[in-house]
């Protein structure tokens, strides 16, 4: 019964969706404020609808429910609770009713967040928003319904695919979307912006904490999921090239030039049309990460389905929204034309470079992903490119850009001089070689090109940023004063800048002294690795709720001291006749040791792999530095000021009016 | 420098980044592109003498040799075709013999295939798409039932499986 309401409701989240859309634009047309006002009304019944279909799902999922097919298909009798929670987005279905929650989720925040925007242009993002979410209704209403039925019921579901069933699941695929999703409100203001002609300041002022914060959460996402992938995966790394994980990171590239080129809109009013094909280009590169990942195209794990009316679907919504945002952008956009003059040496003009930078890594990266999809297609042969490909045009990419970020702070709008910019930054530079040269070397007693490189730059961007900090801190008398007169955005952007600095050391580290052994090692054998002794103690049969598990026990000492004992396991997902391997880890700030089981042989020996990880675990305190920074950044005073004195002037100019 | 200069300038740097770029992109596209083959495919072309490829087909039954050390060897095959791998290094979970694997490496002198990486799924019923593809005959159908005798249902229902799992 419940499923039935569910998928009533959302049949109604689309009726409401379809009135979101289109009222508020007739109400522009016309010029009725009743009308336009409409859109906020809609987006708060939308939401209540898919909130009650979510509900219905989860319910059915907790309650066990195997007369629906998705149900059946994600779920287990023997599965914990807290897995039959997050279930819901183990597959296809249910993270598409996920995506549509999510984005009227954030639908339902513009509204009440902006009802200080100008009416026609909150009315004219909600109805562009409620066209995004047809597009995804239809979708799952035609192609990927979760509530339908099965018939006959089966008794026993076919269980959560076990590499799914690890806490960094159940927090990867929300925080995603959140990203995701959120770059559709950014779309929603720049095609705003091109239907109601007017892109200033104050629009940029508007966008600015919608893309900062769907920025910090796809940053977070790809964090952890980088993080789940190098737990669960087995394989000891951090990021693979795969074309899942390119496609989150191409909207974050695009997503993070989309920041930046909006400061230089913001402040200075300049490289307008520019902001709005980033805000365009954001998003299409979210909905392509949708269509990979969900069509069925790509060899990974995340490729659930491979039902070829789902990919055409995807693929066409893609060419509507692109190709009609596009088309406007083409003929709207002229008019938005700005007529400043940028300056190559100051703020704006090194943030250019910078977004030339990444939507150059944007467009390599895109171009590996999609190629060889493209050939297969046509089919022209069928070829792949690997990491090396994209190591090697990334980090000639990347480099210059995190060398800019070092000048961000210090180089000043409109027109710079190079000397006193040059002399300001001796102090960070000089800090950059010291620490650049002598970490590696203190940490590991030895050294490498790249790690001095990548300690080198990680420390430059790092060090300006606190130099900046350090700066306005002490401009002011007292240094509590100092500290409460640094605006959250200062602080969002220092802190984004040293998460930066900080995965840049670790990623130069863990590339040049991580070290990795595959060995067979019989009970009582050892093996060396990186200064540390593997000692293989034996296995033993373990087991879970859902599972069982043969459980090896390695003890790893250095210099005759234990470091850890470790237990990695070899799990049996009986439910689905599922071999995974559980890595197991020793964590640390400055290291992780990492073992994982291969197979066992006749004679009792077992293969194993082992891993010495240095600094790994600061790849992933980068990305959660940005992500905070990005969080100080979107909630700064400013937004909030701003807002509040349109409104009053708002008001004064309707009382006038009245 | 006048205003019109500097902007002449600009375009120029922005246009020279992209192009060098670009430049780079296709550049390092070329060099690290790897053509995907069938055991058939291998057998039948003539190769660049140690040019890394990919490598797709079924784990022949009964094939499978473990060394002393890590070492394994087993028979990679298409529905005509075989080739001899050798592998130094840990498994992936499913690789069983009947499984569908894709190998990276390279041909070695001896006409065995050196594998530097293994994939196969995490899924029983997965096959990749490009060994479905390039086992699928003429009518839809393959005829490598004696390969994926793991399963042991009749040859119909296997071709359903791939069908199934392929896009």
């Amino acid at each position: 019964m419940s499923a039935e309401l569910g998928h009533f409701a959302l049949i109604l989240a689309l009726g409401v969706a379809l009135l979101q859309w289109g009222v508020p634009l007739i109400g522009w047309r016309r010029r009725d404020a009743r009308l336009l006002a409409f859109g906020a009304s809609a987006a708060h019944a939308q939401f209540l609808c898919v909130l009650v279909a979510y509900a219905c799902l989860t319910y059915a999922f907790v309650t066990k429910d195997f007369s629906l097919a998705y149900v059946a298909e994600n779920d287990h009798t023997r599965l914990p609770l807290f897995y039959r929670v997050t279930a819901v987005w183990g597959a296809h279905e249910g993270s598409l009713l996920l995506w549509v929650l999510i984005l009227s989720g954030w639908t339902v925040a513009v509204s009440v967040f902006n009802r200080r925007l100008p009416l026609e242009m909150g009315a004219l993002v909600l109805s562009v928003l409620g066209a995004i979410s047809v597009g995804f209704y239809l979708f799952i209403l035609l192609t990927s319904s979760p509530f339908d039925r099965l018939y006959p019921v089966p008794t026993e579901g076919h269980d959560l695919n076990p590499i799914l069933q690890d806490p960094g699941l159940a927090l990867h695929p929300p925080v995603l979307y959140m990203g995701y999703v959120g770059f559709s409100v950014a779309f929603a203001f720049a095609i705003a912006a091109l239907i109601g002609g007017r892109l200033d300041g104050a629009w940029a002022r508007w966008t600015r904490p919608w893309t900062v914060t769907a920025w910090m959460f796809l940053t977070l996402g790809i964090t952890f999921g980088s993080w789940w992938a190098y737990k669960e995966l087995g394989w000891g790394g951090w990021w693979f090239w795969d074309p899942v994980e390119n496609a989150s990171f191409m909207p974050w590239l695009a997503g993070t030039a989309l920041i930046h080129s909006l400061a230089v809109t913001e402040k200075r009013g300049l490289l307008k049309s520019w902001t709005v094909l980033l805000a365009i280009l954001a998003f299409s590169l979210s909905l392509l990460g949708t269509f990979l990942v969900r069509s069925g195209v790509l060899v990974s794990v995340h490729a659930f389905a491979s039902d070829p009316t789902r990919g055409l679907f995807v693929l066409g919504l893609i060419g509507v929204v692109v190709g009609g945002a596009l088309a406007l952008y083409a003929w709207r956009a002229p008019r938005l034309s700005a007529y400043g003059e940028l300056n190559l040496l100051s703020r704006e003009g090194l943030l250019l470079f910078n977004n030339v930078f990444l939507v150059c890594a944007a467009g390599v990266v895109l171009l590996g992903t999609l190629y060889p999809l493209v050939l297969d297609a046509l089919g022209l042969g069928k070829i792949s490119v690997g990491p090396p490909y994209f190591d090697s045009v990334f980090v000639p990419l990347i480099v210059p850009l995190i060398l800019l970020v070092g000048l961000a702070a210090t180089v000043p709008w409109k027109r710079a001089r190079l000397a006193e910019s040059l002399r300001r930054l001796r102090m960070p530079a000089a800090a950059a070689l010291a620490v650049g040269l002598t970490l590696p070397l203190a940490i590991q007693g030895r050294t490498t090109l790249v790690a001095v490189a990548g300690t080198l730059l990680g420390v430059w961007a790092a060090g300006t940023a606190v130099q900046d900090l350090w700066r306005r801190v002490r401009s002011k008398a007292d240094w509590r004063a100092g500290l409460t007169s640094v605006p959250r955005a200062a602080w969002g952007m220092n802190l984004a800048h040293i998460g930066l600095g900080v995965w840049a050391i670790g990623v130069a580290c863990v590339t040049s002294f991580g070290a990795e052994k595959d060995v067979r090692l019989a009970p009582g054998a050892h093996a060396e690795l990186g200064g540390y002794t593997f000692v293989f103690q034996g296995e033993r049969e373990a087991a879970g709720p859902n599972y069982t598990a043969q459980q090896g026990s390695v003890l790893v000492e250095r210099e005759g001291t234990t470091v850890a004992r470790l237990y990695p396991q070899k799990r049996l997902y009986a439910s689905q006749g599922t071999v995974i391997t559980e890595a197991a880890i020793h964590p640390g700030p400055f290291g992780d040791l990492y073992v994982s089981l291969g197979e066992g042989y006749d004679d009792g020996s077992w293969s194993l792999r082992l891993y010495d990880k240095p600094m790994v675990r600061w790849i992933w305190l980068g990305g959660v530095l940005m992500f905070l920074g990005g969080g100080l950044a979107a909630s700064d005073r400013r937004y909030r000021l701003a807002r509040a004195l349109e409104r009053r002037s708002a008001q004064a100019a309707e009382a006038t009016a009245a | 420098m006048s205003r019109r200069q500097r902007r002449m300038l600009t375009v120029a740097v922005l246009v020279i980044g992209v192009a060098a770029a670009a430049a780079l992109g296709f550049t390092a596209f070329r060099k690290n592109m790897m053509y995907f083959y069938t055991p058939s495919d291998l057998l039948s072309g003539d190769l660049p003498a140690g040019a890394t490829l990919q490598l797709g087909g079924l784990v022949e039954q009964g094939s499978l040799q473990r060394g002393a050390g890590l070492e394994i060897r087993f028979v990679m095959a298409d529905c005509t075709h075989q080739v001899p791998v050798v592998y130094d290094g840990v498994l992936p979970d499913l690789f069983r013999e009947g499984q569908g694997v894709i190998a990276t490496g390279h041909m070695g002198p001896d006409h065995v295939f050196v594998a530097t990486r293994i994939l196969a799924k995490h899924d029983e019923n997965y096959m990749p798409p490009q060994v479905a593809k390039s086992l699928k005959t003429a009518d839809g159908r393959h005829s490598c039932a004696p390969f994926k005798s793991v399963y042991q249902p009749a040859p119909d229902s296997v071709t359903a499986r791939i069908e199934r799992t392929s896009p």
